[in-house]
């Protein structure tokens, strides 16, 4: 379980996120929802270890993890645009965090990933030669493959078109409850987080102003600001 | 039918006059001559071609590498991080490779490292680190960031995603800079002349002491040939390399650095100070030593040589002068060729036109004194070496100026055609304005390249009238400690003005400093 308690970041002596604080449960999918700018993707950064929180903890299972170096935590980040390694292949990225890890089995789990986003077969393809949504299944792929005990997803169908966007929210979907994983969805659009998530958290400039899920947070917004974001 | 353009072609036919008959011929005279020395097989020439050979490959591959060990930490600093006086820090680590070859030889003269294979290796650290520095920082810096990212999350410490990700991404950059040091030093006179002693000479050298010392000119050209063959080898192994590993990946438009934090800061402060201390020593010892013993004032009244020392000032500025008045104007007839039409014709004009610059400059001297005898003596005028320096020049005039050119939309020539502009003074009207700027940047490298040459003005000019470096080189080689302290003296006046020139580009920011 992961716990965020009053979490402040300054970024070059400006303010992103102040007071945050954040429950995911086991097996939780979570979206934090808001407009771009409002902190989103730094929360996840911090989360992640590649951004210090100037105060606050953040706790797993109870434990602060303040000292343990990103690479050491065992979460998985999607990054918005997907950050895939242009010089290696599909294989080759999928493969790199079981690389990492050490693992002895990276050929048949990369085929068990790619197969679960749709994408037998993939493997020895270039990563130019793939489409907007290939890439991002690959990008999905590649975070899940090494089996993160936390996925983050930061906007993962952000940079696709409308049409793409409606089959792989369900896709995505279907991965992540086969999975059964703990994760935090990034987004700034109503009807993907609901469709993605078990629950919401709304975010607006640098701060969670509400969380539950969207009947709850409609049935009584904290203020008119979120009733108007979310209608 | 197409029309037969004539003025097009008179204008081609300067520069085109230009290469062929003082670089193209002169080769072709280097290779006739050369290749007969090899048909006879003198005895014993296999030896010395390999021996001096290995040594001029040798010393290239470790001053190469060298040079990437010394220049990695600056270039992590630079590349990774954002910090106060970073781009002076830049600026401070191309110092050494403006200065003429000359200058760097003296400085670590003044070290006290003569004679010796540490002291060659040193000085082709200190004036190529600029090349690794610039050319690789310029595309880590531009990595997006969150490839490194991504892969720390997926579990990569620090070391392994510099090593799966950072290095073979930059593998472009680091061949680049490799194949640019690599032909620097595999190339290097002036430094390898004054610091090599009688034991160690490169290709350039050996060519330089037979046919100037032991006027064996025959075997001077069969080593300039094996200097072609060295150089060609190595671009076209980097042409080849460049091909095999393209990767299309996107850049960043800017630079995406971050501020160094805790421990890291003092990493970062340990690797700027460190290597500029480093590079400065050479330079602060040349200084300091050329203070003593009235150096200074000796420049002007020493005349145990043709002429005092400070004569060679006014030789150089006015050669430097003549070279980039020629260079510019045939870099920009040359420019306005290749614009002008597109087509197989211009880009091989383009080619040849950067002949030159794979060249080595004793080989354009050397070409010079065994070939400028026909169908004239032109080998005494003095007009050899502003031409020489104009020729290695034209290459760096044509490739400020072409882009410019290029960039001109086509509309822009037509709407001034169909308001009745001849094709003339279409060119005057709209493209030598845009040009002119251009033009600027390549005369401020034509100047500073004819300041600081050495390899090609070695061989063609007159005892009488030396320019600043022959005149160093001279001074460097007569004995006596009065000699030397003119030698550090005048190679400090000869920095001087180089900074002040390449200062003034700058200032006028009509150019990168590092546009190599």
């Amino acid at each position: 379980m992961l716990s965020v308690e009053r979490l402040d970041v300054v970024i070059d002596s400006k303010p992103i996120l102040e007071n945050v604080s954040l429950e995911v449960g086991d097996g939780e999918v979570v979206a934090v929802l808001g407009p771009s700018g409002s902190g989103k993707s730094t929360l996840l950064r911090a989360i992640a270890g590649l951004v210090e929180p100037a105060t606050g903890e953040i706790r797993w299972d109870g434990r602060n993890i303040a000292s343990v170096p990103t690479h050491k935590r065992r979460f998985g980040l999607m990054f918005q645009g997907y950050a895939l390694f242009p010089h290696m292949t599909v294989a080759g990225n999928v493969g790199f965090g079981l690389k990492m890890a050490g693992k002895d089995s990276i050929a048949r789990e990369v085929e068990e990933a790619l197969s679960a986003v749709g994408l037998e077969r993939f493997g020895p393809r270039q990563i130019e030669s793939l489409s907007g949504g290939e890439q991002q299944r690959v990008a999905l792929a590649r975070t899940l493959a090494p089996k993160p005990d936390l996925v983050m997803l930061d906007e993962p169908l952000g940079a696709l078109d409308r049409n793409l966007r409606r089959t792989l929210v369900a896709d995505t979907r279907k991965v992540l409850e086969e999975r059964d994983v703990t994760a935090i969805v990034v987004t700034h659009d109503r009807d993907e987080a609901v469709a993605l998530s078990d629950r919401l958290a709304v975010m607006r400039e640098g701060t969670i102003v509400q969380t539950g899920r969207l009947d709850e947070i409609l049935a009584a917004p904290v203020d008119d600001w979120v009733a108007g974001f979310l209608s | 039918m197409r029309r037969i353009r004539w003025g097009w072609l008179a204008v081609a036919a300067v520069p085109t006059f230009f290469i062929g008959y003082f670089f193209v011929y002169p080769l072709a005279r280097i290779l006739v001559l050369g290749l007969s020395e090899l048909s006879i097989g003198a005895s014993g020439l296999e030896a010395r071609l390999l021996r001096v050979g290995w040594f001029t490959l040798w010393q290239a591959v470790v001053s190469t590498i060298l040079t990437f060990v010394v220049a990695a930490p600056l270039t992590w600093a630079v590349s990774s991080y954002r910090f106060k006086g970073r781009r002076l820090a830049m600026a401070m680590a191309t110092v050494p490779f403006v200065l003429p070859t000359v200058v760097v030889g003296t400085a670590f003269v003044a070290l006290g490292w003569r004679d010796s294979i540490g002291a060659i290796l040193a000085a082709h650290v200190f004036f190529n680190v600029a090349v690794v520095v610039r050319t690789v920082s310029t595309l880590w810096s531009r990595i997006d960031p969150r490839l490194h990212e991504a892969a720390r999350v997926l579990g990569g410490s620090e070391w392994e995603v510099f090593k799966s990700i950072t290095l073979p991404l930059l593998r472009p950059a680091l061949a680049a800079a490799a194949s640019i040091v690599f032909l620097f030093t595999f190339t290097s006179f002036g430094v390898v002349l004054i610091l090599g002693g009688f034991r160690y000479a490169t290709l350039e050298v050996e060519i330089y002491r037979q046919a100037v010392t032991l006027f064996d000119l025959p075997l001077a050209a069969t080593l300039a040939i094996v200097q072609l063959l060295g150089v060609s080898a190595a671009l076209y192994a980097y042409s080849r390399y460049q091909e095999r590993t393209a990767v299309a990946w996107t850049l960043e438009r800017g630079t995406n650095l971050k501020r160094p934090r805790g421990r890291t800061r003092f990493v970062v402060a340990a690797a700027v100070v460190g290597t500029l201390g480093a590079l400065a020593v050479p330079l602060t010892v040349l200084v300091g030593r050329s203070l003593g013993q009235n150096a200074y004032r000796s420049l002007l009244t020493d005349d145990r040589v043709v002429g005092t020392p400070i004569s060679s000032v006014w030789n150089s500025l006015a050669f430097a002068l003549g070279a980039t008045v020629l260079a510019t104007l045939i870099g920009i007839m040359a420019a306005a060729v290749i614009t002008g039409r597109s087509g197989s014709l211009s880009r091989w004009f383009d080619l040849t036109l950067m002949l030159p610059l794979g060249t080595s400059a004793v080989t354009i001297g050397f070409g010079f004194i065994i070939a400028l005898d026909w169908p004239v003596d032109l080998r005494a005028t003095t007009w050899l070496v502003p031409i020489a320096h104009a020729l290695v020049a034209v290459p760096f005039v044509v490739r400020s100026t072409v882009p410019t050119l290029r960039s001109v939309p086509a509309a822009t020539r037509e709407a001034a055609a169909v308001l009745g502009a001849s094709p003339f003074r279409v060119w005057r009207e709209i493209d030598l304005p845009i040009v002119s700027r251009a033009a600027l940047v390549g005369a401020g490298f034509a100047f500073v390249i004819s300041l600081g040459e050495f390899g090609a003005t070695s061989f063609v000019a007159r005892p009488g009238l030396a320019t600043i470096p022959t005149m160093i080189f001279r001074l460097l080689t007569r004995p006596g400690a009065t000699s030397f302290g003119m030698a550090m003296a005048l190679s400090v006046v000869l920095a001087l003005i180089t900074a002040a020139v390449v200062m003034a580009m700058d200032r006028a920011r009509i150019g990168e400093l590092g546009a190599f």
